[in-house]
């Protein structure tokens, strides 16, 4: 079998248990939802302000929801001994883990990106800033999973694990926010996003070849 | 062939066992006792390469298994206390995704050929949170049927299987030891495998 | 040469040692605190713009000099502890931590202190205290993350990891924070116009921070020294001691 073979094997098999068990993929679509439904109840609906703070809002809800899913990446694998049997498969565990944090990205990552329009409507957004926004979490959303990868690896089996994991990631998540909300913000007050989108597109390739080596690491010292 | 010298664990401020070696040879098997906490799935779980001893080597065909990585990965199937099985997938699928993650190609005729072997032959759709502590336990089983690897490690495999299961085991053991396999296993029930050689390690407590 | 170091790797070795360094770089610290409070206070001018308020730079820029500093130097130990899987390195990795913290700590509220009269306000989001808050959690987090490992050994390979990894995202965060705000303030070191007075300001300073450094030393040795007898009670060489003994 191939690294390919493999690594579809491992993601079609996590969209499989996700998709038969429904109600945790959706919980992080609804907290992203109803968080940034919320943000005009507690500030007021003018629009100018509205506008203002959207590129904000909406990138931290979406970080705080991609977060929320980060503690079941690995912790289910880990108490059934998946995780076990991985490790000592002759297949690289960075393969199975990048399997692993693509997956976590197609369930709780895609469809934040997928529902954002909607959520950037509510903000008054322009059709060409809805497009930013959908384009900087296109690039940002994967770097929240494989950013995250590390901190549910390190906190795996730990005590207060879900807690923990939230202070090790949300310093490492700043620079996606500052490009991210920055992108949306610079197209709005017309100056343009492309050189937000190139560095988080930097950024995404560096987390793709260093995140996956930081996890396995991790993982290893998790199973010891 | 198999050698540990010396090994020596520690767990917290316990020090479980210090100074243990044995030799493996191909045909032959361990069976591993002690009591409850005496570091039998520690012991093992060093042997597989999980955990580092805290002194001591492991040699595979005389190379240290810590350089030999994938090769010896390779080699060596173990069975946890825990059957990796994922709740939401079926019998079938468990075992083909199992074997994929391996890097071995299951397709669904052979995995369920191999489910009917164990005995769970109709069971193959069902999703394993409906199986029995034993048939889960007889999924798990299953990997032994594709795993090509000389040297298996089982960490209680006896657990919740009923007599039949029991005697498929002991004569899968027999079969796989007397193509020159190796195995290493803990088991709190008397183990008879037929026309091998038996070495017993006793952990004390 | 390589004997001994390998000798002193041990912490059968290095705890006496250890034990008879501490008052040394305490002195110096000392030494230099006093050196460095003399200048910053009797003999710096009061600035012509910001009164003696500025005063505070003098403990401000050492802090936060040390607090990045510390930070390298305790992900190089961790880094050097995973790689080589020696024990000292990784207690020395831990042993710096609360330090670090300390300094990154220090370094914002003596900033807010000072933003106060100059800014008109306790707090401005400005790139380098923005920066410095985030170091301040990436130490806590090192922290938290050793604190709920129980065994040992795992809790010097996490925090490792989590430490390498921090490493590598300051530059990108302070690059990315810079970015965010761009309306930061000038390099301290170089507030004043007065060639003169900026050659005192800035022995002033290092002093201070030499102060600091030598602080952090003894300190950290004191820390790890207790990490040792923690970890190792178990050991001969422990009961052996003489401050052990009933």
């Amino acid at each position: 079998m191939n690294a390919f073979g493999v690594l579809s094997a491992v993601v079609r098999r996590d969209l499989l248990v996700a998709l038969r068990r429904k109600s945790e993929v959706l919980t992080s679509l609804f907290f992203f939802v109803i968080v940034a439904s919320l943000f005009p109840l507690g500030i007021g609906s003018e629009m100018d302000l509205l506008r203002k703070i959207a590129p904000g809002v909406l990138w931290v809800a979406a970080l705080l929801a991609a977060m929320l899913s980060l503690n079941r990446l690995f912790a289910n694998d880990h108490a059934d001994g998946t995780l076990e049997q991985m490790a000592l498969s002759p297949v690289p565990l960075g393969l199975l883990v990048s399997g692993k944090i693509l997956a976590h990205w197609l369930v709780a990552g895609l469809p934040l990106v997928l529902i954002a329009p909607l959520l950037g409507l509510q903000y008054d957004l322009s059709p060409r800033a809805l497009l930013v926004l959908v384009i900087s979490l296109l690039l940002g959303t994967p770097l929240l999973s494989l950013i995250g990868a590390i901190g549910a690896a390190l906190t795996l089996g730990v005590r207060g694990g879900g807690v923990l994991v939230s202070l090790l990631t949300l310093p490492l998540y700043i620079p996606a926010l500052i490009f991210g909300a920055g992108a949306v913000e610079a197209d709005i007050s017309g100056l343009g996003a492309a050189g937000h989108l190139s560095l988080l597109a930097a950024l995404l390739t560096l987390a793709v070849f260093f995140a996956p080596w930081a996890t396995t690491a991790a993982l290893k010292i998790a199973l010891e | 062939m198999l050698t540990a010298t010396d090994l020596a664990c520690v767990r917290g401020d316990r020090r479980l066992f210090s100074g243990l070696g044995f030799t493996l040879e191909p045909g032959a098997w361990i069976y591993l006792t002690g009591e409850n906490g005496s570091g039998k799935t520690s012991l093992l779980r060093i042997l597989v390469g999980l955990s580092p001893a805290e002194a001591g080597e492991i040699r595979w065909q005389g190379s240290a298994i810590g350089r030999l990585g994938d090769e010896y990965r390779k080699a060596v199937t173990y069975l946890g206390h825990h059957n990796a099985l994922k709740e939401e997938l079926t019998a079938r699928e468990n075992l083909c995704t199992g074997a994929a993650m391996a890097g071995i190609n299951l397709d669904a005729g052979r995995a369920d050929a191999l489910l009917g072997s164990v005995g769970l032959a109709g069971r193959e759709e069902l999703p394993a949170r409906f199986l029995s502590q034993g048939q889960k336990r007889r999924v798990a089983l299953a990997r032994l049927l594709w795993s090509e690897s000389p040297l298996w490690i089982l960490d209680e495999p006896f657990v919740a299987l009923d007599v039949a299961a029991v005697a498929w085991l002991a004569a899968t053991l027999a079969g796989h030891l007397a193509a020159g396999g190796m195995a290493i296993l803990t088991s709190h029930q008397e183990v008879l495998i037929e026309g091998s050689t038996m070495q017993t390690l006793r952990l004390a407590a | 040469m390589s004997v001994i170091t390998w000798k002193y790797a041990s912490p059968q070795y290095f705890y006496p040692l250890a034990g008879k360094m501490i008052p040394w770089f305490s002195l110096l610290a000392v030494i230099f605190g006093a050196a460095g409070l003399w200048l910053g206070f009797f003999v710096a001018p009061t600035d012509a713009q910001q009164g003696e308020g500025y005063r505070i730079i003098f403990i401000h820029v050492g802090a936060s000099w040390m607090s990045m500093f510390l930070y390298l130097v305790m992900a190089f130990w961790a880094g050097i502890g995973l790689s080589f899987n020696t024990r000292l390195s990784s207690m020395m990795a831990t042993a710096l931590a609360p330090t670090g913290a300390m300094f990154a700590f220090l370094s914002l509220w003596t900033g807010a202190l000072w933003g106060k009269p100059m800014w008109g306000t306790w707090w401005v989001w400005d790139a380098r205290l923005t920066s410095e808050l985030i170091l301040f959690f990436l130490y806590l987090g090192f922290i938290a993350l050793q604190a709920a490992i129980d065994e040992p050994r795992r809790a010097d390979k996490a925090g490792a990891i989590l430490a390498l990894v921090g490493v590598v995202n300051v530059p990108i965060i302070y690059f990315s924070v810079k970015w965010w705000n761009t309306l930061h303030q000038g390099a301290s070191v170089s507030l004043t116009q007065a060639p003169s007075m900026a050659k005192t300001m800035l022995l002033g300073m290092l002093m201070m921070a030499l102060c600091f450094w030598m602080y952090s030393v003894a300190v950290a040795l004191m820390r790890v020294r207790a990490i040792m007898l923690e970890r190792e009670r178990h050991s001969e060489w422990v009961a052996n001691l003489r401050e052990v003994q009933p």
